[in-house]
């Protein structure tokens, strides 16, 4: 029987939340000292999560693999975090947000969550700025916006191009405060490695203290898993290093059900990759696209001239220039949502148009030239300059460029030592966010009672897509006003519970699985690095499930995936001791979870009969090449339970959505 | 991305297995290394060969390779961060180097910062720090007022935004002869300072944070500014000016 109850509030969309709020079972403040809680991993999502279960009076415990709070991936994010604030006045509101985020997910996300998702967002902004958050202003002293792909009004709030870290140091700071108080207890470099289950329930998880080696136990009357992103499954992708899904494929073999594995996000606007030394992909923020136009050579002969250095992209004449996204996609342009320009860029190299000098001759062109022309103009008149020389534009357009994207130009030009002002950037889509991951109810309860997971590490409320700046939304929306309400009516169970005690039979089994697990690594002693490994899945992953997937290649993928785990258990060799810092045997305990996970994501890939999102089955597009969806067979999320090891034997759940507020259409960027 | 040119370098790297032993120098030969790489992929292809010679691989700490996280140290040819300016080590790229190079790496030094492998240090005192007061004392509730109904300036956000771009990596402490925090400090203390949310417990909070900061170990500030030249992120020493004159008002009122 299948455990899928997404408990979706009943009664009209708008007020579901309100209503269940209203009606969710209290844990009193005088009770929720006797109440522990864990954490694991503190992004936006944990940390707020953390910060704000503190304060409410939990005993909370939170854990991280980085030596700092400060320093989780959620850093990284750039461009911004979208709210339903009105504050330009264009028309946005609650219903919006909401619109757009449903089909910008093509259809594939639940009307209830989105709705709260959005229904919250507006708050998010006045806590943040409330923490300090220095968000862009304007010369009134009131909060500036910018548009994303993908939408027509500007909700997109920012702090530079390093809104992720604002917002991350928002919510650090809030823990901070809690850690001062000692409400909260930070285990830094430490990463989960088991959950513990008591008579059902999320007790507890085992720990490894990456420091010292040791592996610790921890109790809880709950657990919350906030431990981010699968992408580094395909090695390559624009992830921190350690980013990982251990926890989340830990508590999976456990019982909790894995949703959309399928879905990942490809980002259009990264830098291509140079060689076979390379470690990580870097994100040129989406916002480029506003005034970068895309475009590679129309003439073959052009493309395979630049590959092999005799002709610069400068000389090649307007005319023989293929703007294909401006061409295919006429209404939208170069701001097409980011699953259709990726396949558009894949496209023109697959026909062989790449202008990149690597093995793969996988890269466009982002060009800023017209944009400096266009802009250096407006500067002129503004300035009143009569009859501006070209070198004159040149430079005022250069300008403006320069105050706009400045620093990204910079690093940019850091990576590759060329100048994007003065030749257009070379860009190529790149792994970025996962849309599927464990599946929740709209308490964000897993399937395992007492085991919540939020941020990017549930199947979240994206749907088969992310439109920009909406994942900085969800993990904060979690953590700081959702689960905070939803995990005390079930706590609200165990106020009279006590302390788990952690020297149970449960903890014993658990935590020996580990010792001998750490065991059989350091023992191996086979013949291949724990990279080695990894890389080869990347491969098959980018390959076979990657942008665009046929049947075929998903049925070579699994079987691939299946030898690869063969030969992963029977040669990898892991140096080091036990006792202390040992990077390769935390990324030998990783990539053995990828591995599994990769092989359910291509058997997910496969069973998915259509194209959505960023799930693109080549079989499944129409004759212009575009995504077909089919809702009729379709419309469901679909979760995985595990059964054994043999990943090819876990049985599908199906959770159909139903969209009562919303006509599921066609998507058309046309 | 031009033409692949393959770098053949010695490498002079610090090894010492944890806090309690000592460490000293290990040379190693790195070859056919490309130009295109980062300084941290180069230490990826090291660590490649090491581990298949069945040894220990190098210890460092880094993880999001984009320059924002913080994480990636290292002291290279006796600068924080390396050659390159306002970069962290991981944006650091090997066509800064010469073929036929020897690089010297070792860890921050600082005895506020332990050795915990190799090139990884503790940095948690500057967790520790903040904990003291790096915050804005306000609930988590989202029961706020409305993000406009606090005005600021565009220059003071703009300021503030500077300060607080500060990615807490350690380099100005790596890099001060006396192992001072107060670029550091003064970036967290600016932030709030030139926003109107924290004022009302501005000087419990300078007070607090610099308290931690001396009992953390970190020495004092005699203004030679190594620390801003090499901060990776610009942050200037206008914030450790501006949190002395916070400290001061404060002292001053605490009579
Ligand atoms: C380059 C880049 C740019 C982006 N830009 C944007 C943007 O502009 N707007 C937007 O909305 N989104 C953006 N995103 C996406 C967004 O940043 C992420 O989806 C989001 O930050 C994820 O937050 P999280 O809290 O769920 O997880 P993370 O921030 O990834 O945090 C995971 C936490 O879990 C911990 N952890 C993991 N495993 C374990 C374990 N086993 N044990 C203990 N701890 C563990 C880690 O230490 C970390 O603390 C961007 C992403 C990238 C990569
Ligand atoms: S002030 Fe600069 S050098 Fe010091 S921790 Fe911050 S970013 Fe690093
Ligand atoms: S690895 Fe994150 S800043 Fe270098």
């Amino acid at each position: 029987m299948s455990k899928l109850d997404s408990r979706i509030p009943a009664g009209p969309l708008k007020d579901k939340w309100k209503n269940h709020k209203d009606h969710m079972n209290l844990v009193a403040p005088n009770n929720r000292d006797k109440i522990d809680i864990i954490v694991v991993g503190t992004g936006l999502a944990g940390g707020s999560a953390a910060a704000t279960l503190a304060e409410q009076g939990y005993n909370v415990k939170a854990f991280c693999y980085q030596d700092s709070p400060r320093r989780a991936h959620s850093i990284a994010a750039q461009g911004g975090i979208n709210a339903a604030k009105n504050y330009q006045g264009d028309g946005d509101s609650t219903y919006r947000l909401f619109y757009d985020t449903i089909k910008g997910g093509d259809y594939r996300a639940r009307e209830a969550n989105v709705y709260r998702l959005a229904e919250v967002s507006a708050n998010i902004i006045d806590q943040c700025v409330s923490q300090g958050v220095p968000f862009g202003r304007d010369y009134g002293g009131q909060l500036d916006n910018r548009s994303f792909g993908g939408v027509q009004v500007k909700r997109t709030f920012y702090a530079k191009g390093q809104t992720g870290q604002q917002l991350l140091l928002g919510a650090y700071s809030s823990m901070s405060r809690q850690i001062g108080k000692g409400r909260i207890k930070m285990y830094n470099r430490h990463e989960m490695m088991e959950l513990v289950i008591v008579d059902g329930k999320a007790r507890g998880i085992i720990a490894r203290n990456l420091v010292t080696g040791e592996i610790e136990r921890h109790s809880a009357h709950a657990v919350v898993i906030a431990s981010g992103g699968y992408g580094n499954v395909y090695f390559l992708s624009t992830n921190a290093m350690g980013s990982n899904v251990s926890a989340a494929w830990k508590i999976h073999k456990k019982g909790a059900y894995f949703a959309n594995p399928c879905y990942v996000q490809i980002h259009p606007t990264c830098i291509p990759v140079h060689g076979t030394q390379q470690s990580k992909l870097t994100l040129m923020s989406e916002s480029l696209r506003n005034s970068g136009r895309i475009w590679v050579p129309k003439k073959i002969e052009d493309s395979v001239a630049i590959r092999e250095g005799k002709l610069r992209p400068e000389n090649i004449k307007e005319e023989d220039r293929d703007y294909y996204l401006e061409r295919r996609y006429p209404a939208f342009g170069n701001l097409v949502p980011r699953d259709v320009a990726s396949r558009a860029g894949k496209e023109r190299c697959d026909a062989g148009f790449g202008i990149e000098n690597n093995e793969t001759k996988e890269g466009v062109y982002l060009d800023f030239s017209t944009e400096i022309i266009k802009k250096g103009k407006e500067a002129a008149i503004e300035k009143h300059i009569h009859n501006p020389t070209d070198q004159q534009i040149y430079d005022l357009g250069k300008a403006w460029i320069e105050e706009k994207y400045g620093n990204l130009f910079v690093m940019y030009e850091k990576i590759t030592a060329d100048d994007p002002y003065k030749t257009p950037m070379k860009i190529y889509p790149a792994v970025h966010y996962t849309m599927g991951g464990v599946w929740v109810d709209y308490n964000l309860q897993s399937t395992i009672p007492g085991c919540f997971v939020i941020g990017e590490a549930n199947f979240s409320d994206h749907g088969a897509n992310r439109l920009g700046a909406s994942a900085l939304m969800q993990g904060l929306a979690d953590g700081y006003f959702v689960l905070p309400y939803t995990i005390a009516d079930y706590l609200s169970a165990d106020i009279r519970t006590g302390t788990i005690p952690t020297n149970s039979e449960d903890f014993d089994k658990a935590e020996k699985e580990i010792k001998d697990k750490v065991d059989f690594f350091l023992n191996n002693k086979g013949t291949y690095s724990v990279d080695h490994f990894h890389k080869k899945l990347g491969h098959i992953m980018w390959n076979k499930v990657g942008m665009g997937r046929t049947p075929e290649g998903l049925k070579e993928a699994i079987a691939e995936i299946a030898q690869v785990k063969k030969e992963f258990w029977a040669d990898v060799k892991v140096p080091g001791d036990a006792d202390g810092m040992n990077t390769e045997l935390e990324k030998a305990f990783r990539v053995a979870d990828f591995i599994e996970l990769g092989q359910l994501m291509a058997i997910d890939a496969l069973h998915r009969n259509e194209s959505c999102g960023g799930h693109f089955r080549e079989d499944h597009a129409t004759s212009e090449g575009e995504a077909e969806r089919d809702d009729v067979n379709f419309k469901y999320v679909g979760a995985w339970e595990y059964q054994t090891d043999d990943i090819t034997t876990e049985v599908l759940h199906k959770e159909d959505l139903i969209y009562e507020n919303i006509e599921v259409k066609a998507r058309s960027y046309k | 991305m031009s033409a692949k040119k393959g770098l053949h370098l010695t490498l002079k790297i610090w090894r010492q297995k944890n806090s309690k032993t000592k460490g000293q120098f290990e040379t190693y030969k790195i070859s056919d290394v490309s130009t295109d790489s980062s300084f941290l992929e180069m230490l990826d292809i090291l660590n490649e060969n090491i581990i298949n010679e069945g040894k220990e691989p190098i210890a460092f700490d880094h993880d999001c390779r984009e320059g924002i996280c913080g994480m990636c140290s290292l002291y290279i040819n006796g600068r924080a961060h390396g050659p390159d300016t306002g970069i962290t080590t991981c944006q650091l790229h090997m066509r800064m180097f010469k073929d036929g190079e020897t690089i010297v790496i070792e860890p921050w030094r600082s005895a506020a910062f332990p050795v915990i492998k190799d090139l990884m240090v503790d940095r948690s005192a500057f967790d520790r720090v903040m904990a003291a007061g790096g915050f804005i004392s306000v609930n988590t509730s989202g029961n706020t007022l409305d993000a406009n109904a606090i005005p600021v300036p565009k220059e003071d956000a703009d300021k503030a935004m500077d300060a607080a771009a500060c990615i807490g990596c350690g380099a100005c402490v790596a890099t001060c002869k006396n192992g001072s925090a107060m670029l550091f400090v003064g970036a967290k203390v600016s932030q709030f300072a030139l926003l109107p949310q924290g004022r009302v417990e501005a000087k419990r909070r300078v007070l607090n944070m610099v308290k931690a900061m001396d009992e953390e170990g970190f020495g004092n500030c005699s203004n030679t500014g190594a620390c801003e030249i090499e901060c990776p992120k610009g942050i200037s020493l206008e914030n450790i000016a501006r949190m002395n004159r916070e400290y001061m008002a404060a002292l001053v009122d605490q009579g």
